[in-house]
């Protein structure tokens, strides 16, 4: 009788499966960096990323496949596109409780994504986008990015015969994670950092200093923006498509998953918690049990929905995340 | 002992509001404001039907009489779904994300009793209001109530409430799968009356929810039990001092919003399609009525939830109807920005 959980050694070591995983955490560690910008040394619970991710995705290939412009410059517009969209939406809403602005976003959030299901004209509706025909010719967003990854993967075959595909994109998202945990961390320790702490312990107190906390508020949105943008990006790139279903508020809140499995208030933390997390939903792909596609999906939903009732009931603080951090909106009747 | 009921105007600010009625232009602005901040219910209700009238003189009556009612169907899902997810809102501060899949759970199992078992749907609607209520009752025995008493922050309730809907969502696709399924009502046969057209299953859906609603609104007004869920949400501290079971009436907050939230998703699966997604996609709609409706306020929240519902369709009768669930998402962010205390609520801390 064959195993209830035989392990598939194969999967383990397909080295494209891993490239994957790996990927798609760095996705999600771009995503939370910005979560953990907002929530964790903030204040302010963001629950739009898949928004920001959607605006930044969106309009870098409607300005290549539209615009006509270069994949290049595309890039730096879209994410000042998307860094005016998150000020846009912070300057009425930062105002707001932490519970009505949870809210606010992830609504904000739903409204651009579906507008970008019906606005079929600019967006391609439920299709979504990727390459323009012209007769023969074909235009993509990701043509730009494919030379370039086609000349790095040349580069790697004169030492590796066979490189994996993905690395190229591997390598950016990675290189991009590490420059946002670096460049975040020491953006916290200087007095622009210091003020947001003081905002999250304190908004009146930090009024009461004379900081400009809307402001302070406004701009830790942005920066959160930037991050979802190139998140946004690098899921294009990844997917070869841009496609609503893609930004569904599921993102973000696995994004709160990658969070709080981290820690809150580390940056470090949320690198871990994205491998962390993913690993363990697509390790479920290992594990042969007898049941469906769709049960595997289900399963992984119920994981992310143990990780979190469990980290919050147990260890609030995440792995990495400090106790005292975690005091945020505390009230309520007891 | 029952403080402040939420939507209720200060007597003193009324009274001065109705000596200011002088016809001079700045004193008349000066009753307006008094009234849009004694009154904001009036207030918005006379905005709502200059919206009315609007619609009436630009697209004609029957068109807007019509829409209307189509929006009612969808307007008393909402209804009955603010109504107990603004009463635990209100009562324990907490946001309830699960609340969207409490409906979805209510659904499936309407399914399980009606087209699996082939029962009746009254039956069905019957079973899914017990077990949701059921399960209402043991997220705050096995979760909520440990967690306020570690004294569990927002943030950390908001997020194991994610986690509940997730695992909730994943049990529903786990045994029935992601395929669209339909309850074994009469989607085909329809009423007419003056010249106005309904579908029977919408009909049915308006009457029992218009009904339990109601019933709903007299036992939250008149009732004991009623009195002290809105004595609890006002302040439960208070509450607690005035010498009542606050454990006891959280317990039946919970089996009421849990019984109201499987209602509303029998009647939401009846009129459309089951799908394991089926509540979380009504769920942002009905948080809107629960801020317009003032949070913890369930007269305001079941108002606004009809008021919504009705709103949505009229808004298809000036765009295209694709937009018309973008367009309530939208009225959610406008009225969040706008006036973040609801039309009913009053001005505390927001």
């Amino acid at each position: 009788m064959a195993l209830p959980l035989a392990f598939t050694l194969q999967a383990f070591t397909d080295l494209g499966f891993w490239s994957g995983v790996l990927v798609i955490a760095g996705i999600y560690a771009v995503v939370a960096l910005g979560l953990q910008l907002n929530v964790g040394y903030t204040g302010i619970l963001n629950f739009g990323q898949a928004g920001f991710m959607a605006v930044g995705g969106y309009s870098m290939a409607i300005l290549v496949l539209e615009g006509g412009l270069s994949f290049w410059l595309a890039l730096p517009a879209a994410v000042l596109i998307t860094m005016a969209f998150g000020v846009l939406i912070g300057l009425p809403s930062l105002r707001l409780r932490a519970d009505y602005f949870a809210i606010a976003t992830l609504a904000m959030a739903e409204v651009v994504r579906l507008a970008a299901e019906n606005a079929r004209g600019l967006t391609g509706g439920t299709k979504g986008l990727y390459c323009n025909f012209e007769g023969v010719n074909q235009t993509c967003f990701d043509d730009s990015w494919k030379s370039v990854s086609g000349w790095g993967l040349e580069r790697i075959e004169s030492f590796w015969s066979d490189p994996e595909p993905l690395l190229p994109l591997l390598i950016v998202v990675w290189i991009t994670v590490a420059v946002g945990v670096v460049a975040l961390g020491y953006l916290q320790r200087t007095p622009w950092g210091r003020v947001l702490r003081a905002i999250r312990e304190d908004e009146d107190a930090a009024r009461a200093l004379g900081k400009n906390t809307v402001l302070h508020k406004l701009q830790s949105l942005a920066i959160s923006a930037l991050l979802g943008a190139f998140a946004g990006f690098f899921l294009a790139l990844f997917l070869a498509t841009i496609h609503p279903g893609d930004y569904e508020p599921i993102v973000s809140f696995f994004a709160f998953g990658v969070l709080v499995l981290g820690g809150l208030a580390s940056y470090r933390g949320v690198v871990v918690g994205a491998v962390l997390l993913w690993t363990l939903l697509e390790g479920t792909r290992f594990v042969e049990l007898p049941i469906s596609e769709e049960q595997t999906a289900a399963l992984r939903l119920g994981i992310v929905g143990l990780v979190l009732i469990g980290l919050m009931a147990f260890r609030p603080q995440g792995l990495f995340g400090n106790r005292q951090e975690m005091v945020l909106g505390r009230g309520g009747p007891r | 002992m029952y403080v402040s009921f939420a939507s209720y105007p200060p007597l003193l600010g009324k009274n001065e509001s109705m000596a200011a009625a002088d016809p001079s232009d700045g004193e008349a602005r000066e009753t307006l404001r008094d009234l849009s901040r004694d009154r904001p219910e009036l207030v918005a209700l006379g905005v709502v039907a200059l919206i009315v009238l609007a619609l009436i003189a630009a697209e004609g009556l029957h068109d807007v009489t019509q829409s209307s009612l189509n929006g009612l169907t969808l307007g008393t899902v909402y209804a009955l779904g603010a109504v107990g997810l603004t009463l635990v809102y209100g009562i324990l501060k907490l946001v309830n994300f699960a609340h969207g899949d409490f409906l979805t759970f209510g659904a499936y199992i309407a399914y399980l009793v009606n087209v699996t078992w082939g029962l009746p749907l009254a039956a069905a609607i019957f079973f899914a209001m017990a077990t949701t209520a059921l399960l209402g009752l043991l997220s705050e025995r096995v979760m909520w109530r440990p967690m306020r008493g570690k004294g569990a922050g927002l943030l950390q309730l908001l997020l194991m409430s994610i986690g509940l809907a997730f695992l909730i969502r994943s049990g529903i696709q786990w045994f029935w799968g992601t395929e669209v399924r339909t309850l074994d009502v009469n989607v085909t046969d329809s009423v007419s009356f003056l010249g106005l057209r309904i579908g029977e299953t919408e009909l049915m859906v308006v009457v029992v929810g218009v009904l339990v609603l109601l019933l709903v609104g007299a036992m939250v007004r008149f009732s004991l039990i009623g009195k002290r869920m809105r004595a609890l949400s006002d302040s439960l501290e208070l509450a607690e001092t005035a010498g009542i079971d606050t454990r006891r009436v959280i317990l039946f907050t919970w089996l009421f919003s849990g019984a109201l939230a499987g209602l509303a998703g029998v009647l939401a699966g009846a009129v459309t399609e089951l799908q394991p997604e089926l509540g979380f996609e009504l769920l942002l709609p009905i948080f809107a009525a629960v801020i317009l409706g003032g949070i913890g306020n369930p007269f305001g929240a079941l108002t606004a939830g009809l008021i919504l519902g009705m709103a949505i369709e009229w808004s298809t009768l000036l765009v295209e109807p694709r937009w018309k669930v973008t367009f309530g998402f939208v009225a959610l962010v406008i009225a969040l920005i706008v006036r973040p205390r609801g039309i009913f609520g009053q001005a505390k801390a927001v």
